[in-house]
């Protein structure tokens, strides 16, 4: 395995601009706290009408709202923002959490969903990977990291020049990770996307894919490129 | 009754009598108005027809003899008794015979029908009238006298005619007199009086018997409820046992309150286990924190204390999330939405999610699955309860005497589907250890080296549980066989 990276070095993509909608102020406070620390800016709005009354007037890069809310609640103004045209990413943040609620959230317009209790790097990772600037990669046919290639149309992975053969769930693996290159990327968002189940498992069924598929990727090469970020999940990077 | 008059208004009872009665009577009102109409210009119509008739036949008299026989046929059925109204007056409006005494001016003057009816004065009523009064014994007074035109004009007689002019320029009057018609629309308004009557004191009444009954049985179940909202949880509203709406009504309330107090009944427990079971993990996390500021330490020990203590935290929420849901698929009452669900695609998930863990610990994972096996449920909880269960089976068969083996079989058996997870390792040989491994955080003595929540099971079996399914653990010598059994029927 590859000593995983101290955090100082992990590169985020840039500073976003994060619309916070939560009434618990003490989770608010955290959360701007927490942001600003990770090198973003976050404004926070203590109910749905102050939120929507932001949302519709800023111009933020991700959203993060709390489905319970004073005056509000946070489907509504999500459902009125898109209605307004209004098409940056959300997340929601839910105490509820059953699936149902989740398929509620998401068809109301939400990007993404997690339930309270949650990790902050669980947050700063699924926030990241939602911002609109990153989302361009979704219409390349080809993802480059490093000396990595990875071609969606031909399922062909090749780093230096050097074919590599994957099985087809290890395809679609590093496709995600390719597709969130630089982004933290968390154990739970690599079930969600290249499993589709929401579920926590119970032992590290994830880390060991991903450590074959590092195995596959790394070996017989001199770099490491896809690292582990303690504490949080796995990032793709190059050079 | 105590209650006052607006009390009384503010009751449902008495606003629908109030409006029912107000319905009523406005129809009734409707219905009466029309029927009188209607009979009063049928009646019209009769009048008319019948002086048609006499007009017809008077016609034939004057063709037959002219004049002459025309003024005696008028005097003979002027004699007769009867409603007929005759009368022949020159050109200036003299009367010259007929049985008319005196009559509203101007009628004679224009042809053909009477637009309205106009009182007269019948020969013989108004002697009948003087001798009454006693007065002296007179001739026939002349028309137009009016002796006494009031009393006539009270009695109120009125009549519909045809006048005619004749070709000398004479003027005869063919009429009815309207007292039957009038007469009948008197009954008419009498009748209506007493009906509105009646309906008000049957309103009245209707309230009194039927309103206040169901006031009083309202009343009943208000003041159970307002027992119950005062902490008499296991309080239950009346019923009298007539099967009617109330107590349709009260049944169903009391098996919804039944219902409320058993989820009140599973917070309860759930909350209680969360108590327990989370104080645990928590008093050693505080713990760690505790010896880790006290003593003296190097900067990296600060930092491994925390990161332990972020595993364990995240440990913490896996379980708690665990614990809640749980609960919620115990207590029933998960929105859980359901879909069709092809277990054997299922199946394929999950041991591909597994393999290479399987094949890290030296596991061979087998799986015997038909092509496709689809039921109705959630595909979500069901792969999360198979990898609970392959989980549990690869970490258990690692001690098995020969290579260890996970095989993984989908079948229909009679009429069940059966997702069998079968390990070659230890198994549980004691039954009721079997029995128990499933309840919330049981850990037998030998998986506690193992590490886990002691959920997985538990969750697997109320997934099980909200698909109307079974989740039994059966010895498979060696190792054990979790059985998932969905019924074929469809869940949900």
């Amino acid at each position: 395995m590859t000593a995983s990276q101290p955090s100082s070095e992990i590169a985020y993509n840039g500073s976003m601009k994060i619309l916070v909608m939560e009434d618990d102020r003490e989770a608010a406070d955290y959360l701007q706290k927490a942001f600003a620390e990770a090198g973003h800016t976050a404004h926070v709005a203590g109910d749905g009408e102050t939120g929507f009354a932001l949302a519709d007037a800023g111009d933020y890069d991700v959203m993060v709202v709390d489905r319970l809310m004073p005056r509000r609640d946070g489907l509504s103004v999500i459902a009125a923002l898109r209605s307004r045209g209004n098409t940056t990413p959300v997340l929601i943040l839910s105490a509820l959490g059953e699936v149902d609620d989740r398929v509620t959230g998401l068809r109301a317009g939400g990007d993404d969903y997690l339930t309270k209790p949650y990790a902050f790097s669980e947050l700063l990772a699924r926030v990241e990977v939602l911002n609109r600037r990153a989302s361009a990669r979704e219409s390349e046919t080809v993802y480059r990291v490093g000396d990595l290639e990875l071609d969606r149309l031909s399922h062909s992975v090749k780093r230096a020049g050097r074919e590599i053969t994957l099985q087809p769930r290890e395809f679609r693996l590093l496709e995600y990770l390719m597709r969130h290159a630089g982004q933290v990327v968390t154990r739970t968002m690599l079930l969600e996307n290249v499993w589709d189940y929401h579920f926590d498992p119970q032992t590290n069924v994830i880390d060991v894919h991903v450590s074959r598929l590092r195995g596959k990727i790394e070996k017989g090469f001199d770099k490491p490129i896809l690292h582990t970020i303690r504490g949080a999940g796995y990032m793709l990077k190059g050079g | 009754m105590a209650l006052s008059l607006p009390a009384i208004m503010r009751t449902t009872a008495a606003r629908l009598s109030a409006l029912y009665l107000l319905l009523f009577a406005l129809c009734a009102v409707l219905l009466v108005f029309y029927m009188t109409s209607l009979s009063a210009r049928m009646l019209t119509a009769q009048t008319q027809e019948t002086i048609n008739d006499e007009v017809l036949g008077l016609a034939r008299a004057y063709q037959r003899g002219g004049l002459p026989v025309l003024v005696r046929v008028v005097e003979n059925r002027s004699r007769q008794p009867g409603a007929n109204l005759y009368l022949i007056a020159d050109a200036n409006g003299q009367i010259l015979t007929g049985n008319v005494q005196s009559l509203e001016p101007g009628v004679i003057e224009t042809e053909g029908w009477t637009t309205e009816p106009f009182s007269y004065q019948r020969f013989g009523e108004g002697e009948l009238d003087r001798l009454r009064s006693g007065a002296t014994d007179q001739p026939a007074p002349q028309a137009g006298d009016s002796s006494n035109p009031q009393s006539t004009g009270e009695k109120g007689h009125n009549a519909i005619a045809l006048v005619l002019r004749l070709p000398n320029q004479m003027i005869m009057l063919v009429g009815r007199d309207l007292g039957e018609p009038e007469r009948f629309r008197a009954v008419v308004s009498r009748a209506l009086t007493l009906a509105l009557g009646m309906m008000g004191l049957g309103g009245i009444l209707i309230w009194f018997f039927v309103g206040r009954a169901a006031l009083k049985r309202i009343d009943s179940v208000s003041d159970a409820s307002r027992r119950i909202m005062g902490g008499d949880l296991s309080g239950r509203l009346p019923v009298t046992g007539a099967g009617d709406e109330f107590d349709r009504l009260s049944e169903n309330l009391n098996s919804m309150l039944a219902r409320i107090a058993m989820l009140n009944e599973g917070l309860k427990q759930v909350s209680d286990n969360i108590a327990h079971d989370l104080k645990t993990p928590l008093t050693r996390l505080r713990n760690r924190a505790e010896a880790t500021l006290a003593g003296k330490h190097k900067t990296t020990d600060y930092r491994q204390a925390l990161e332990s203590t972020i595993a364990e935290s995240d440990q913490l929420i896996k379980t708690f999330n665990a614990i809640l849901m749980i609960s919620r698929l115990e207590a029933g009452y998960s929105s859980e939405q359901t879909g069709p669900v092809d277990l054997a695609a299922t199946v394929s998930d999950v041991v591909e999610l597994y393999e290479p863990v399987a094949e890290e610990a030296g596991v061979v994972l087998e799986t015997s699955a038909p092509e496709a096996l689809t039921i109705n449920g959630n595909r979500e909880l069901i792969g999360q309860a198979l990898s609970n269960i392959v989980d549990n089976a690869i970490k258990y068969s690692t001690d098995a005497a020969e290579t260890p083996k996970v095989r993984v079989a989908l079948e229909r058996a009679g009429g069940e589907i059966k997702l069998t997870v079968t390990d070659n390792g230890h198994g549980i040989p004691d039954d009721a250890d079997r029995a128990r491994a499933t309840e919330r955080f049981v850990r037998l003595e030998k998986s506690r080296s193992q590490p886990g929540s002691g959920l997985g099971l538990s969750l697997a079996k109320a997934i099980m549980t909200f698909h109307n399914g079974r989740l039994d653990l059966l010895p498979a010598n060696p190792g054990l066989s979790v059985v998932m059994s969905f019924p074929l029927r469809e869940t949900h």
